[in-house]
């Protein structure tokens, strides 16, 4: 039986479809309009008036960001410390989880505690600064990996979860001889996928974005990664330097188009910055929807 | 006798003492497990905590901080004299508020419209790209936020000019006057849609015999919304409340740092963490930026004592 819907109802769905498509389109519209900017000439984009789709289609502004050394070197500065920090952080941090699932552990409790506690007290960013510098971490590639190694809000994601799987399989994996080792590699780990993807893309996603401890920590320029790089070109708008970049047969040839713009750079160079994130994205938007993080944040 | 009842206690105790220690070493392979993280949580994370007390030293690089000179409470009676504490703290409060009272209940309200979309595909694809923007970072983010508001062919001037509802193009960025607005609305736009999920969650477990019923009683659409979904996810909405408020003071460092670095705007964007950062960071006032800090971090505890007690007199505690 379908109740006839009233005026007050249609107008109500009427309403929050028209408001949906708004949020829609002014959540997707900058990322759009950058992507025609950095594929449009950019003295055409400096008439105005290009809005969702390119004008003058051109690839000339990511022929100067791909040859633009220094931001190939960002890329790949980014693309290692997110490689090797996110499955450093993933092992360790896992590892960490499991051992504190195990009940027999002496001093569970207190370590338990300790670590509750960095979730609502630190040191603030001066105090870290000075520890980073004092142990000589400053233009270092670890500084990238090290300090957030072992993240306890993982932790206790991933304890929840282990917690959650059948003890029967553990225990006659011990009875066949395995140590908690052997365990936690052969059996545990295994089962742990759904909640290892979730996790990994988490982190990924955080070492791919930031920008603001290189900024503090790093002043070598070959260890600066795209974000924060990416932040210093937004700042200053530095296409002079971009120019001077290039080794001088391609530098004479790009002079001559004489069409780009510090505007459709920093555009083309956002892109670059982007295309990770957007790939990952779809498998992301899997798992988050399935709501492993919102049950295990219940927990 | 009794002597020898307190002997034996003794004798026992040195001995469960003495397994505690054997049991702890037999359990190696698993203490290994968890101490190597233990020691890096207490380099990174306890030891700065304790590098808070340089708040009370006149912190010198050459010394150290072991060495530095202790000063009591000399940074924070400077700190309360600046001449930037009425701005910074007029500033944090202003911009904090308009974030929590703007930006928490948004994410709500898009839920809530959410729910009523009975058309998969179109729910999907809103929530598909809502979510998208929070994993950008804040740099490509104020990014796309100057490229909008720019004065010369920003989208944003492109639209009121074609309404004709300006005559000459907005420089926003820098008038003072549009600040708080750009960055209550940034942040609401990269984060609306990730902060929804939690919310239909919740309004996922309602039971739907409860909207049926309803509607046979003839409740119409809005009103099924008033009286069952949003008290059915109350709690939920108290639990991140609570967090929300902790976390008042913190709300927003890097939006500031990036879309309030021009000189104009310091005036309505210096808050106290973009205020320790310039102080400490770029000024290398270590013991001053570091007593800032620490002021901050007391309001904020004291603040999250008052949102659970406001939360434990309806019942809803986070501890």
């Amino acid at each position: 039986m379908r109740i006839k819907s009233s005026f007050s109802d249609r107008s109500l769905t009427v309403f929050v479809y028209i408001c949906l498509a708004v949020i829609a389109f002014v959540s997707f519209y900058p990322f759009w309009n950058a992507a025609v900017v950095s594929f449009n000439k950019g003295m055409d984009t400096a008439l105005g008036g290009v809005t969702f789709w390119p004008r003058a289609f051109t690839l000339e502004n990511y022929e100067i960001v791909f040859q633009d050394k220094r931001i190939i070197n960002g890329f790949y500065i980014s693309v290692m410390r997110t490689v090797i920090g996110t499955v450093a952080s993933i092992l360790f941090t896992a590892i960490f989880a499991y051992g504190m699932t195990k009940k027999e552990l002496i001093g569970r409790k207190f370590y338990m505690i300790a670590c509750i506690v960095t979730l609502y007290f630190s040191g603030g960013i001066i105090p870290t600064f000075l520890l980073i510098r004092g142990l000589g971490m400053m233009d270092n590639f670890l500084v990238f990996i090290i300090p957030g190694l072992i993240s306890v809000w993982n932790m206790i994601i991933f304890r929840t979860f282990f917690m959650g799987l059948p003890q029967g399989l553990e225990e006659s994996a011990q009875i066949d001889g395995c140590g908690y080792w052997a365990t936690f590699f052969r059996i545990v780990l295994p089962l742990s996928g759904p909640v290892i993807a979730t996790l990994t893309l988490f982190t990924a996603v955080s070492h791919w974005n930031d920008w603001f401890y290189p900024s503090l920590y790093i002043t070598d320029e070959k260890l600066i990664p795209i974000q924060t790089m990416l932040q210093q070109i937004l700042n200053s708008n530095i296409v002079s330097e971009q120019f001077s970049q290039l080794d001088s047969a391609s530098q004479s040839r790009l002079s001559s188009m004489k069409s780009i713009t510090s505007k459709s750079l920093s555009m083309a160079t956002m892109m670059v910055a982007t295309i990770p994130i957007i790939m990952v994205y779809p498998f992301v938007q899997k798992y988050f929807v399935k709501g492993v993080l919102v049950g295990s944040l219940k927990g | 006798m009794a002597e020898i009842t307190a002997a034996v206690t003794k004798q026992q105790q040195a001995l469960k003492s003495k397994s505690k220690v054997r049991r702890f070493l037999r359990q190696w392979d698993l203490q290994l497990m968890v101490i190597p993280a233990l020691l890096l949580i207490f380099v990174f994370s306890y030891i700065p905590m304790y590098g808070v007390l340089t708040a009370f030293q006149d912190y010198n690089i050459f010394k150290g901080f072991l060495d530095s000179p202790w000063v009591g409470f000399k940074h924070f009676e400077m700190f309360f004299h600046a001449p930037e504490f009425e701005r910074v703290m007029r500033n944090t409060i202003i911009i904090s508020v308009l974030k929590l009272a703007i930006g928490f209940p948004a994410p709500i309200v898009l839920a809530l419209m959410l729910n009523e979309v009975k058309n998969m595909y179109f729910k999907r694809f809103v929530q598909t790209v809502s979510y998208l923007p929070h994993f950008l970072s804040w740099v490509i983010v104020s990014g796309f936020a100057m490229s909008i508001l720019s004065v010369e062919n920003g989208s944003l001037n492109m639209l009121l000019q074609s309404l004709n509802l300006i005559k000459e193009p907005i420089s926003f960025l820098s008038i003072p006057e549009y600040f708080w607005t750009i960055i209550v609305t940034t942040g609401v736009w990269k984060e609306i849609g990730f902060s929804s999920i939690v919310y239909l969650a919740a309004i996922a477990g309602i039971d739907p015999s409860m909207y049926e019923a309803a509607s046979i009683d003839g409740a119409s659409r809005f009103k099924q919304i008033y009286v069952i979904t949003i008290p059915t996810i109350m709690p939920v909405v108290i639990i991140f409340m609570i967090l929300a408020i902790g976390n008042l003071l913190s709300a927003g460092f890097e939006d500031l740092l990036l879309l309030g670095v021009n000189p104009i705007l310091r005036d309505v964007s210096d808050v106290l963490d973009t205020y320790v950062y310039r102080t400490g960071i770029t000024g290398q006032r270590f013991s001053y930026a570091t007593a800032v800090g620490l002021f901050k971090a007391i309001i904020s505890v004291g603040l999250l004592a008052f949102a659970n007690l406001l939360a434990r007199r309806t019942g809803n505690s986070l501890w």
